[in-house]
């Protein structure tokens, strides 16, 4: 029963090892034939129209909500201490570097990952993608290439319109309807705010990006069985893209803290 | 032009190709027949290398191409066509954005040119008037007609159809066994056409081959096919279920 045990683990690593293999894999192909081969700016084009459009809604609601809570939540706990002025400063240092790009980040996944793995899957299923093979087209050419540099174009914008509306949204609440001082708020906020905050929400936003289009387009081109196969692909791509996003989150806040060390 | 040695394919425990020995000419036209099911499909998708066989060789144009990688499988997708069963159109274009797409992979920037092109293709395929419409909102038939358009339009020195006449009504069945013959006499293109339409067959074949459990069972003539006193044969060109 142990060994039983013991072999089941095994075999979850050893499956999960070669995903993860599977992934990189594809990414680095992707990164090659970006290198190597035509890029096709109009699907670019297409797919920069399709992930900035699908989450302009998304992105804002997002990012006006969560400045918004964590300013009220801010100023509830630091107004007891006398601290009401920090507020802006901390709503605005923690939309920065960590709520604005992991949130954009899930919930780009939930629409943009999710489409991009359903269409790709049912691509693959109906035969589309023999059919691109078959009229000497590689599927990464023509599918990922586009979809990977569209992501890592948009996701910093997302990210940086999510930061913005955030911190007005927060500025809004505690201004507003809290009362605080806005000159306090803005000074506290502009002082403490500096350049690799920001610099670290778009290094963020982008390794988010190559995260979400990897996974969800690996989960698109390795669906199987009719539309029951697509409707798992794009489950698990959604579910494995949102876990990797909290999990990288955590060591890329680490590594970039050493390279920028919060004020 | 294209040669088959020892083909064998399986697909998870499923044995589907058990040692296919074929050889077809350059600008001969080959009839695979053989019951549904029975691996047709499967044996063209190893011909242009969108299934990797088990073992065997096949040489096309005096190149193996087992274990050529994706990229360089490209250049000899380009001499070889091939019609998919179901058509596989791409269902986010049109009809007309279809048959131009080989068009512009290949280079070709003139939408004049291009549209010209697509018009002598859209006639053949008797659609005229259909190109603006997607692919959902097409018949099992016309998305036929249209891979078929799509897989020719570059001219391949090839084509590989599967069931080309499946689906379609006999008037129209009949214009395209009339195109692969065309194709055949006018470009030398060479064929393999997998059909269960004996009609067809007998049109369009130089030679007929059939699929029987893996193997090929018979391969001759369509005059020795019609001889043949062998009662396989004599069922399937009857139509006769096992007694
Ligand atoms: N992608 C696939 N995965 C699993 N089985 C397959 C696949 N393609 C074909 N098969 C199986 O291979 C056998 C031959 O199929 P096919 O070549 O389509 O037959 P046909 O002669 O009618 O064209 C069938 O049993 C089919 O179920
Ligand atoms: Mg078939």
């Amino acid at each position: 029963m142990i060994t039983g045990f013991i072999s089941a683990i095994g075999h979850r690593v050893i499956s999960w090892v070669v995903y993860t293999g599977d992934v990189v894999v594809l990414a680095g192909e992707t990164i090659s034939s970006a290198f190597a081969h035509k890029i096709r700016w109009r699907l670019f084009m297409q797919q920069i129209v399709e992930i900035g459009l699908q989450s302009q809604l998304v992105v804002m609601i997002t990012g006006a909500f969560t400045g918004a809570v964590f300013a009220a939540q801010t100023y509830f706990q630091f107004s007891k201490l006398g601290m009401g002025s920090a507020v802006g400063a901390v709503v605005s240092v923690s939309v920065c570097r960590e709520l604005g790009p992991v949130l954009t980040a899930l919930m780009v996944t939930g629409r943009v990952g999710a489409s991009m793995s359903a269409e790709i899957g049912t691509m693959k299923v109906t035969e589309q993608i023999d059919a691109l093979r078959a009229l000497a087209v590689h599927p990464i050419d023509y599918l990922v290439v586009p979809r990977t540099l569209a992501m890592m174009v948009s996701m910093p914008l997302l990210v940086a319109e999510c930061v913005g509306i955030g911190i007005v949204a927060g500025y809004f609440v505690a201004i507003h309807l809290l009362e605080l001082n806005g000159t306090y708020y803005v000074a506290n906020m502009v002082r403490w705010t500096q350049m690799r905050d920001i610099i670290m929400a778009l290094t963020k936003a982008f390794c988010f990006a190559l995260l979400i289009v990897f996974i969800s387009c690996h989960k698109g081109l390795t669906s199987r069985e009719g539309a029951v196969g697509v409707g798992r692909a794009t489950t698990e791509a959604v579910v494995n893209a949102s876990l990797a996003v909290l999990i990288f989150n955590f060591f890329l806040t680490m590594g970039l803290n050493i390279i920028f060390p919060a004020g | 032009m294209i040669e088959v040695r020892g083909l064998v394919k399986g697909i998870g425990r499923q044995e589907i190709l058990r040692g296919i020995d074929l050889a077809v000419a350059k600008g001969e036209t080959l009839v695979i027949i053989g019951r549904s099911g029975g691996g047709k499909s499967v044996l063209l998708k190893n011909l242009i290398g969108l299934m990797q066989p088990d073992a065997g060789e096949i040489w096309i144009d005096g190149e193996n191409i087992i274990g050529l990688t994706e990229r360089k499988l490209a250049a000899i997708r380009l001499k070889v066509g091939i019609l998919f069963q179901g058509g596989a159109l791409f269902d986010s274009m049109t009809v007309e954005e279809n048959i131009a797409f080989p068009l512009h992979e290949g280079g070709e920037r003139d939408p004049k040119k291009i549209g010209e092109k697509v018009r002598e293709m859209l006639e053949v395929i008797e659609l005229k008037g259909e190109e603006k419409k997607m692919p959902v909102n097409l018949s099992g038939g016309m998305k036929k007609r249209v891979g078929l358009a799509r897989s020719i339009i570059r001219r391949p020195s090839c084509v590989l159809y599967d069931e080309p006449t499946a689906g379609l009504d006999p008037v129209v069945s009949d214009s395209i066994n009339q195109l692969i013959r065309r194709l055949q006499k006018r470009f030398g293109v060479t064929s393999i056409v997998v059909t269960h339409d004996m009609k067809s067959a007998f049109h369009v074949a130089d030679h007929i081959a059939y699929l029987h459990e893996g193997r090929i069972y018979f391969y001759g003539t369509p005059q020795e096919l019609e001889i043949s006193q062998d009662p396989l044969i004599q069922d399937f060109l009857l139509g006769r279920s096992e007694r």
